[in-house]
């Protein structure tokens, strides 16, 4: 009941100075909003990242030749064939299908038009374990691949670079190399995974690329598709060890090889977005202490400017303890109003930015409860010592202040 | 409110107890009370000694000029400030012993305040104002509102007890704070120069309300420079630099 008078008159004295109460949470409001909103921007952006993670469709590792560092130089020399692709798919167990890719930079002319795009050759199970959805047309077949047939199935944005439409192109003839290719399918828009631009390539079949167009054996990369349930770290050493029996490395020598799980470019992305979050938390802890500083300020103010009320109170039976309750309640009321309002500024905020970034962000009931904590704690940290300074105040003295 | 003790002999003569301790109906015993301020490079020796025995139904002046002392020695009484040596028993409690939080009570359950500048909650209204040391003493909200009304009643400002001190006239305002002095049934009604704000008109008013409380039972301690108001009194007890000058009966009151 002591405390319901507590209460009471914190809440008159935010009402008296309603425009000054404001001013000072401020701070607390900007510091519980960046709080709120770097929650549901970090958990948005995780939320996002899974999700173009599931469009990947299958987990695929993906091992590439040579590329482990010396001396902080690339080496080259070992090549990746066919024949370790077809020594993957059938000795590590938890491979369930392989594509070998052959790549490489190509002039592509359709009519008038010239580009210089990435050109893969690829089995034809490449758009299931690659993660690539027919958007127009059809992609290759087994067949088209074994008799080397001049196909080709273009990523969205080629049919555009080539001075015509995704849908326009499908069934029109593309030369690459001075071969004159079928343009079978266009794949739907995937967006940039992070290192290249999918949607500006352009795929054939793999016997086509190795006979007809690279006339090479080297493979730029062999994606490998996971069986449901398998670790990563499993595939990983099981690919290893066929690798490095195909390729008679000795023990103790390193592998002229590399295998790479594709989901580690997404964590770029992810990162990206903890920096932002790490800057909002920057903000909050600042806009809270500075907000706490205000409440300590506006406080001492309010000590002084009722240093009467508290002589009164004193002399009607208040200890020293009921009025430092008093005004760490007081603090904290004002502290935990400008956490209420924070927290609604915080889902405004949220609400905007899911809407621009198109990410389906949710405020956490948690992220509530620690803020509306946050503030709390802030109130009753910065309040305290003007409390002090109001429980410490000679009774007579207090009464004598006009 | 306080259960009328009627007619209590002026027991100034009353013996104290053994050790110099309180007898029974002693509200006030002070011994040998001394207090000084420090001012600069001197000290301001404020009470020099003072033996004050004000007991139950007594109501009496403190006067003096000032710089006399009065208002230190009504601090001291008022269980505000402490003596610096001597003893004080307020109610058969040793007051010089307690801390804080004792002290607090004691001025809570033992005291009720009238001060000049009536000392009122501006934001709050007559019966809140009435119920804050009812708060204090941890009455709970039914009681406390029943009791602060009784009190409002008794000063005759129950129908205003919605009313802000603005909005209320000074003698108005005064009663309120009588009726605050008077909701937690204190042993002792101190007022520190209740008129001092009024007109002659209402300070006859507040005066005739003191006499109403004394008659009824009430212990009353009236400081105060206006030798017309301590006339009211029944004992005058008048202060020079720091010491009792006199103690002597209101002879026009008779034996009150």
């Amino acid at each position: 009941m002591l405390f319901a008078e507590m209460i009471l008159v914190a809440l008159q004295s935010v009402r008296a100075n309603l425009f000054r109460a404001f001013l000072t949470m401020l701070g607390i409001i900007i510091g519980v909003a960046s709080v709120i909103t770097m929650i549901a921007i970090g958990s948005g952006a995780k939320a996002a990242v899974d999700q173009q993670i599931d469009q990947l469709g299958a987990s695929v590792l993906s091992i590439r030749s040579g590329s482990f560092m010396r001396m902080g130089v690339a080496q080259g020399g070992a090549t990746l064939t066919i024949k370790d692709a077809e020594a993957i798919a059938r000795d590590a167990p938890s491979v369930i299908g392989v594509v070998p890719e052959i790549a490489g930079q190509l002039q592509i002319k359709h009519g008038n038009r010239n580009e210089n795009l990435r050109v893969a050759g690829v089995t034809a199970n490449f758009p299931e374990i690659q993660g690539y959805t027919i958007a127009s047309g059809k992609s290759f077949t087994k067949a088209d691949d074994a008799s080397r047939r001049p196909v080709a199935v273009l990523g969205s944005a080629v049919g555009g670079k080539l001075g015509t439409n995704a849908a326009a192109i499908v069934g029109q003839t593309i030369y690459i190399k001075g071969i004159a290719f079928e343009v079978l399918g266009v794949f739907e828009e995937k967006g940039s995974t992070g290192f290249r631009n999918v949607d500006e390539q352009v795929w054939i079949p793999f016997f086509t690329a190795r006979y007809r167009v690279f006339g090479t054996e080297q493979l730029d990369s062999i994606s490998a598709q996971m069986a449901p349930g398998s670790t990563v770290e499993r595939s990983i050493v099981e690919i290893e060890r066929v690798m490095r029996k195909q390729h008679q490395i000795q023990p103790g020598k390193d592998n002229d090889f590399s295998i790479a799980d594709p989901r580690q470019f997404f964590n770029v992305r992810e990162a990206a977005a903890n920096i932002f979050a790490i800057l909002l938390a920057g903000i909050a802890s600042i806009s809270l202490v500075v907000g706490g500083i205000g409440i300590m300020n506006i406080m001492l103010v309010t000590v002084t400017e009722r240093t009467k009320e508290i002589g009164i109170r004193k002399a009607l039976g208040a200890s020293r303890r009921n009025i430092l309750l008093q005004f760490v309640v007081e603090a904290m009321v004002l502290c935990m109003l400008g956490g209420a309002a924070g927290i609604a500024l915080g889902a405004g905020v949220t609400t905007l930015i899911a809407r621009i970034a198109g990410w389906n962000m949710a405020i956490s009931p948690t992220a509530v409860l620690l803020a509306f904590c946050f503030s709390a704690a802030v109130g009753l940290f910065f309040g305290i010592w003007p409390a002090r300074k109001a429980a410490r105040l000679d009774p007579i003295e207090a009464l004598r202040y006009e | 409110m306080q259960a009328p003790v009627t007619q209590t002999a002026p027991a100034r003569e009353t013996a104290p107890g053994p050790a110099g301790r309180p007898g029974a109906g002693q509200v006030i015993v002070t011994r040998a009370v001394t207090r000084s301020f420090p001012m600069g490079d001197t000290v301001i020796r404020a009470l020099q000694g003072v033996d004050v025995t004000i007991c139950r139904g007594e109501y009496v002046a403190i006067m003096g000029p000032s710089g006399s002392g009065k208002s230190t020695l009504m601090n001291i009484i008022g269980c505000l400030d402490r003596p610096d040596s001597g003893e004080y028993w307020l109610n058969g409690t040793p007051v010089a012993e307690l801390g804080d939080a004792d002290l607090a009570a004691l001025r809570n359950r033992e005291i009720g305040f009238v001060f000049q500048t009536f000392n009122l909650l501006a934001r709050a209204d007559a019966l809140h104002n009435v119920e804050l040391p009812l708060i204090y003493a941890g009455v709970g909200r039914r009681e406390r509102t029943e009791r602060a009304q009784l009190a409002l009643e008794q000063v005759g400002l129950r129908e205003r007890m919605r009313h802000r001190p603005a909005e209320l006239s000074g003698g108005q305002r005064q009663r309120v704070a009588v009726a605050r002095a008077l909701v937690t049934r204190p042993s002792l009604l101190l007022a520190d120069e209740p008129t001092g704000n009024l007109d002659s008109a209402t300070t006859a008013d507040i005066l005739a309300l003191f006499d109403e409380l004394h008659r009824k039972g009430n212990t009353i301690v009236l400081v105060t420079h206006d030798p017309a108001v301590a006339e009211y009194a029944h004992r005058a007890i008048r202060l020079r630099d720091g010491r009792i000058e006199s103690d002597t009966p209101n002879p026009r009151k008779g034996h009150g």
